[in-house]
C-alpha cells in the first residue's frame, strides 16, 4: 500500500494515470457507437491510419509537438475513413476490402515517411517511435490539457446530439425517414472514432488502439439493458483498465504500459462474458441447470403420484430402484431435495431392501397440480 | 551470370518484393472473395505471440520451427475469434478486434520480460527491412542466395500448389459454401488450411515487409484484380501482375526518395488500385459514370416503346403513334423527341411508315420488359 | 368510377411519373398512384415489384430518376411530421440496448427537435400508444426479449406517437402470430374510421379483400389502382404475377360474374 502512495506521488505516475483516464473515458463512450454500428475494425484501420499523420504533424511542427501530432492524425485518420467510405460506396469493394486496403495503404505512406524523416537524421525523432507503441511514460503534463480538451468536446458532442446519435445508430432508415441528415451523422460518429483513437494513441500506441475502442464497450454490454448506461460503464471500464494497466506497468519493470492496459481490457471483457448477471454464460448455464433439476424433480414428484394411483395405494412405497430405472438416471439428489421441500418421506418397507419413498399430503397435492398443469389431470 | 544475380542488391530485393506478393496475393484473393480480409490484419499481428513463444522455447529465430509456431498463433486467433461469436455475445468484427490484440500485447510483453538483449526488436517485427535481406546468405548449389529469398520461394510454391490442387475446391467453398459442404469438400478445413497458409506467408514475409504491410500485399492486389475482372483465374493471375509491378516500381521510388521500400512498394499497390478503382472497364468510376449516361438514352427509349406499345392495336393509334404526339404526350421537345426517334430507327425497335411508327420485334422485346417484368426472372 | 377526379391538394398522397433505376435496372417505371384521403390502401406486387421502393421514394430515402410524389399537396420535406413509417422489422438490429419505450419515445424526436431532451410529455404519450397496441406491461423490457409480434407493435406504437394524418408501412403482418396480426389490422381500421390515410405494403394476396378497401397493384408499373372490390380481380392478379400465381377462385373474383370494369 506505501508502495501505491508513494507510486501515486510520482510525478510521472500521476501524468499517466490521468492519460489513462482520459484514454478510458473516450474509447469507453466513442467506442460503444463504434461496437453496436459494427464499425469496430474501423478502429483498428484509423489506429493505423494514424502514424502517416503523426509523422506528418513532427515534420510541419519540427519536433516532438503534441498538438501538431494529434492533429495530423486526426487528419489522416479521417482520410483513410474517408476513403474506405469511397472505396466501398462507389465500387464493388466489400466493407472489409475497404477495410484493409485502408489500413494497409495508410500505414505504408506512414512508414515511408517515417523512414524519410529517420533519414534525415533528426535526433527528436526517437520519440516517434513511441507511438507505434505507446510510451506512457513519455507524458508531458502539457500533452495532458490537449488530451482531456479533446475528451471534454468529444463527451460534449455525444450529449449535445445523443438522442440523434442513439436513432441514427439503431434505425438509420426510420432517421432518414424523419428528416435526420443521416449521412452526416454517419461521417460524425466516424470522426468521433478517430478523436477517440488519436486521444489513445500516445498511452497505448497505433497497434493496440483497436482493443481499447472495443473492448470497454464490449464489456459494458454485458452488463447493462440501455445505452445511457452502457457509455457510462464503458467509461468506467475503460478508465479501470487504463489505470490499472498504467500503475501495473509503473510497479513492475520493463513492462510497457500499452500492453498491460489491453490485457486488463481483455480480462475484464472475458469477465463480463462469464459472469455478468442475467447475460453472462455462467448465469445462462446456471439457469440451464436450475431448469434441469427443476423438471427432474417435477418428473420424479409425478411418477410417484401415477405409481401411487396405480397401485390405488395413496402410501404406496416406491423404490429408488424402480424410480431409478424409470427414469434412466440416478434420482437420490431429486428424492433428497424433495424431501426437503415436505413433499416425500422416506418409509421402512422391506428391512433388507433399499431405502423406499411415499407421497406426503403435500406431495401429492403439488403431483396433482403439476399434472392439471400439464393438462393430464387425474382424479 | 547466375551468380551475378544473385548477388546484385537491386535484384534480390526486387525479387522478395515480388515472392512476398506473389504468396500474398495467392492466399489473399480468396480472403477477399470471402470477405474476411481483415483476417489477415488479425493474423499478421498474433503471429508476433507465436515467433516469440517458439523463440523462448526453442531459442531459434527462424526455421521450420518459427513457421509452424506462426501457423499455429494464426489458427489460435480464428479459432478464438469464432469461439467468441458462437457464443453470441460478440459480433464478428467485434470478435476480430478483440482477440488478436490479446495475442499482440501478450507477445510484446513476453519480449519485454525475456528478451531484452536480442535482435528481435518490436521496430522491425512491425516494419522489417527488406533493403537488407541481401546480409544473410546461405549457400545453394555453389551460389550465394539470401535466405529471405529462399523461404519466400518455398512458401510461393507451397501456396502456389495449394491453391493449384484445390483450385475448384477454394473455388466452390468460396462462392457456395453450403454446397460444397454437401458435396464432402470440407470447407471449412479449406478455409483454416488457407488462413495457415497466410500465417506462414506472413511469418516469412516479416524479415522482409513486417507485420503490417503485409496486411496491404494481401488486400491490395486481390482487391484491384476484383475491380478488374470476374474470373477467378483472372482475378489471380490479375493480383499477381500488380504485386510484379508494385514491387519493380516500389523499388525505382524508394531508393531515389531513400525511404523504406517495403513501405513504398506496399504504397504503389495502393495506387494500382486507384487506377483501377477510377479507370476499370467495367466497374471504374469512369465506366460507371458512362453507363449512367447510356442508361439515361436508355431509358428514353423505353419511354418511346412503351408508350407505342400501349396504343398498338387500339382506336387511338393513329393519334398516338406519331412523331409530333411524342413531343405532346411525353413532353419532349422537339429536339429531344428527334434525337430518341434516331436512335430508335438505328437501334431496330421502331420503324416509321409516312406518319406512322411502328414497333419492331425487337422493341417490342424491350416494351416487354416493361410491360411484363415477371418473364425477366423467367429469362 | 364514379367519383370526380380529386386535385392534388385533397389527396392524401399523389405520386407522378416516377421512375427508379437500380444499377441499370428500372425498379419503378413511370408510376402514377393517386390515394385519396382516408382509404387503408394496400400495395401488392411480387417479389422486387418495387413496393419497398415505392415507400422509400415517397419518403426522400431514394433519389428517383424521374417523377415526384406529393402528400395532401405538399413535398414530403414539409409534411414529414404528418406521416408515420413503419420499417420493415429486419431493417433493425434488436439486440441494441434499449427498451420498448424508448423505441417509441424515438417517434418523438422529429417533433422535439435538435438539442431538447424527451421529458414527461414524450413519455406519457409513449406509454399510450403502448397501449393502444397492447403492450404498455412491456415499457421497461428490453427490446432483445421481445417476440416478433411485440417488436412489431413497438414499431406501430413508434409510429402512432407521431400522430400522423398519413401511415406508411412496409409489410407490417409478415412474419407475426395470428394475434398479432389480428391487433395490427384492427388498430389499422381504427386509424381509418378516425380519418387518417393508411397505405400498407401487404405480404399475403389472400387477405387483402378483408382488410383493405383501396388497392394498388403494382409490379415495376402499376397494374390497376383504385377501391379493392373493383381492382382485386384475377387478370390484374395474372398481370402482375405473371400466371406463376395459383390463386383459390372464390367465386366473386371471376372477371365474367361482375362485368368488366
Amino acid at each position: 500500500m506505501d508502495g501505491l502512495l508513494t507510486l501515486l506521488g510520482d510525478h510521472t505516475v500521476q501524468n499517466v494515470v490521468l492519460g489513462a483516464i482520459f484514454l478510458g473515458v473516450t474509447s469507453g463512450v466513442l467506442g460503444s457507437f463504434a461496437v453496436l454500428r459494427q464499425q469496430s475494425l474501423l478502429g483498428d484501420t484509423l489506429a493505423h491510419a494514424a502514424l502517416p499523420g503523426v509523422c506528418l504533424g513532427f515534420l510541419v511542427a519540427g519536433g516532438r509537438e503534441l498538438g501538431f501530432i494529434l492533429a495530423g492524425a486526426l487528419v489522416t485518420a479521417v482520410l483513410a475513413a474517408l476513403l474506405m467510405l469511397v472505396l466501398t460506396r462507389r465500387s464493388r469493394l466489400k466493407t472489409d476490402a475497404g477495410l484493409g486496403t485502408a489500413l494497409g495503404f495508410s500505414f505504408a505512406v506512414g512508414v515511408v515517411l517515417l523512414t524519410y524523416i529517420q533519414n534525415t537524421g533528426d535526433a527528436a525523432q526517437g520519440g516517434l517511435d513511441s507511438f507505434l507503441f505507446g510510451q506512457a511514460a513519455a507524458t508531458l503534463r502539457s500533452d495532458l490539457w490537449i488530451m482531456g480538451g479533446i475528451m471534454v468536446a468529444a463527451l460534449a458532442l455525444v450529449a449535445a446530439f445523443w438522442k440523434e446519435f442513439k436513432l441514427v445508430t439503431f434505425d438509420p432508415l426510420y432517421a432518414g425517414a424523419t428528416g435526420l441528415p443521416v449521412t452526416l451523422l454517419d461521417v460524425v460518429l466516424t470522426t468521433m472514432i478517430a478523436l477517440a483513437v488519436v486521444v489513445g494513441l500516445q498511452m497505448v500506441g497505433v497497434v493496440l488502439m483497436a482493443s481499447m475502442v472495443i473492448a470497454p464497450a464490449v464489456a459494458a454490454r454485458q452488463w447493462v439493458t440501455r445505452l445511457e448506461h452502457m457509455v457510462v460503464a464503458a467509461a468506467a471500464v475503460g478508465v479501470v483498465a487504463g489505470t490499472g494497466g498504467a500503475l501495473l506497468s509503473a510497479l513492475v519493470a520493463n513492462l510497457a504500459t500499452g500492453p498491460v492496459i489491453v490485457l486488463t481490457a481483455s480480462a475484464l471483457v472475458l469477465i463480463s462474458i462469464l459472469a455478468a448477471p442475467g447475460r453472462g454464460l455462467l448465469w445462462e448455464q446456471l439457469a440451464r441447470w436450475r431448469a434441469r433439476r427443476a423438471l427432474r424433480g417435477r418428473q420424479v414428484l409425478t411418477t410417484l403420484y401415477e405409481l401411487s394411483a396405480e397401485h390405488r395405494d395413496p402410501h404406496y412405497p416406491a423404490e429408488r430402484g424402480t424410480l431409478n430405472t424409470f427414469h434412466g438416471l440416478d434420482t437420490r439428489a431429486a428424492l433428497a431435495r424433495l424431501e426437503r421441500r415436505g413433499l416425500v418421506q422416506r418409509v421402512r418397507h422391506m428391512p433388507d431392501e433399499g431405502p423406499h419413498w411415499e407421497l406426503t399430503a403435500a406431495g401429492r397435492e403439488e403431483a396433482r397440480r403439476t399434472l392439471a398443469q400439464l393438462g393430464a389431470a387425474e382424479a | 551470370m547466375l551468380a551475378a544475380f544473385f548477388s546484385s542488391i537491386a535484384a534480390m530485393v526486387i525479387l522478395t518484393g515480388t515472392l512476398v506478393g506473389i504468396a500474398a496475393a495467392l492466399v489473399g484473393t480468396f480472403l477477399v472473395l470471402r470477405r474476411s480480409a481483415m483476417l489477415s490484419d488479425a493474423i499478421s499481428h498474433s503471429i508476433v505471440f507465436g515467433i516469440v513463444v517458439v523463440w523462448l522455447l526453442t531459442r531459434q529465430q527462424s526455421g521450420p520451427v518459427q513457421i509452424v509456431g506462426a501457423a499455429l498463433a494464426g489458427l489460435l486467433t480464428v479459432f478464438l475469434t469464432e469461439l467468441l461469436v458462437n457464443s453470441r455475445k460478440v459480433k464478428n468484427d467485434a470478435a476480430i478486434g478483440l482477440v488478436f490484440p490479446v495475442l499482440f500485447a501478450a507477445g510484446v510483453l513476453l519480449l519485454n520480460l525475456y528478451a531484452r538483449d536480442v535482435h528481435v526488436d518490436t521496430h522491425t517485427v512491425l516494419l522489417g527491412e527488406i533493403g537488407f535481406v541481401w546480409l544473410d546468405t546461405m549457400a545453394i548449389g555453389g551460389l550465394e542466395v539470401p535466405v529471405a529469398v529462399v523461404w519466400m520461394s518455398v512458401v510461393t510454391l507451397v501456396n502456389a500448389v495449394f491453391v493449384g490442387v484445390f483450385y475448384k475446391e477454394l473455388k466452390l467453398s468460396t462462392f457456395d459454401p453450403e454446397l460444397a459442404q454437401a458435396l464432402g469438400f470440407a470447407p471449412t478445413l479449406l478455409f483454416y488450411a488457407l488462413l495457415a497458409l497466410t500465417s506462414v506467408t506472413a511469418v516469412a514475409a516479416f524479415d522482409a515487409v513486417g507485420a503490417v504491410l503485409f496486411i496491404a500485399f494481401v488486400v491490395i492486389p486481390p482487391s484491384a484484380a476484383y475491380l478488374l475482372t470476374d474470373r477467378l483465374a483472372t482475378m489471380l493471375a490479375l493480383s499477381v501482375l500488380v504485386a510484379l509491378v508494385s514491387s519493380v516500381v516500389g523499388y525505382v521510388l524508394a531508393v531515389r526518395a531513400d525511404v523504406s521500400i517495403g513501405g513504398m512498394m506496399a504504397v504503389v499497390t495502393g495506387l494500382c488500385l486507384g487506377l483501377a478503382f477510377l479507370f476499370g472497364p467495367r466497374y471504374g468510376l469512369l465506366a460507371q459514370s458512362l453507363r449512367a449516361w447510356r442508361q439515361r438514352h436508355g431509358d428514353e427509349l423505353r419511354a418511346l416503346v412503351v408508350h407505342l406499345h400501349d396504343h398498338e392495336d387500339t382506336r387511338a393509334q393513329d393519334e398516338e403513334n406519331i412523331v409530333s404526339a411524342l413531343e405532346q404526350h411525353l413532353r419532349w421537345s422537339p429536339r429531344k423527341a428527334a434525337a430518341v426517334l434516331r436512335r430508335g430507327l438505328a437501334e431496330g425497335v421502331v420503324l416509321r411508315e409516312g406518319r406512322t411508327l411502328h414497333l419492331t420485334a425487337k422493341g417490342r422485346d424491350l416494351a416487354r420488359e416493361l410491360t411484363e417484368p415477371w418473364r425477366r426472372a423467367a429469362a | 368510377m364514379t367519383a370526380a377526379p380529386l386535385h392534388e391538394p385533397d389527396l392524401a398522397l399523389h405520386v407522378e411519373d416516377l421512375t427508379v433505376s437500380y444499377q441499370g435496372k428500372p425498379v419503378l417505371w413511370d408510376v402514377d398512384v393517386d390515394i385519396p384521403p382516408g382509404v387503408m390502401a394496400a400495395v401488392v406486387g411480387p417479389n422486387g415489384a418495387g413496393k419497398s421502393t415505392l415507400v422509400k421514394a415517397v419518403l426522400d430515402l431514394v433519389r428517383p430518376t424521374a417523377g415526384h410524389v406529393r402528400l395532401f399537396g405538399a413535398p414530403y420535406a414539409a409534411m414529414r411530421r404528418e406521416v408515420g413509417y413503419v420499417p420493415q422489422r429486419s431493417a433493425v438490429d434488436w439486440d441494441f440496448p434499449t427498451t420498448a419505450l424508448d423505441v417509441v419515445q424515438m417517434g418523438r424526436y422529429g417533433h422535439l427537435g435538435w438539442f431538447r431532451r424527451p421529458g414527461r410529455r414524450e413519455r406519457e404519450m409513449a406509454l399510450e400508444a403502448l397501449d393502444r397496441v397492447g403492450i404498455a406491461d412491456l415499457a421497461q423490457r428490453q427490446i432483445s426479449q421481445l417476440s416478433g409480434g411485440q417488436q412489431q407493435r413497438v414499431f406501430l406504437a413508434r409510429a402512432l406517437v407521431q400522430d400522423a394524418r398519413l401511415y406508411l408501412l412496409d409489410e407490417p403482418m409478415a412474419g407475426v402470430d395470428a394475434p398479432t396480426e389480428r391487433a395490427v389490422v384492427e388498430l389499422l381500421q381504427e386509424l381509418r374510421d378516425a380519418g387518417r390515410t393508411l397505405v400498407v405494403v401487404h405480404h399475403d394476396l389472400q387477405t387483402v379483400r378483408d382488410y383493405f378497401d383501396w388497392l394498388i397493384v403494382l409490379n415495376v408499373r402499376v397494374i390497376d389502382q383504385g377501391p379493392v372490390d373493383r381492382v382485386y380481380t384475377a387478370a390484374n392478379l395474372r398481370r402482375a404475377y405473371g400466371g406463376q400465381i395459383a390463386l383459390i377462385e372464390r367465386p366473386a373474383v371471376d372477371d365474367d360474374a361482375r362485368g368488366a370494369s
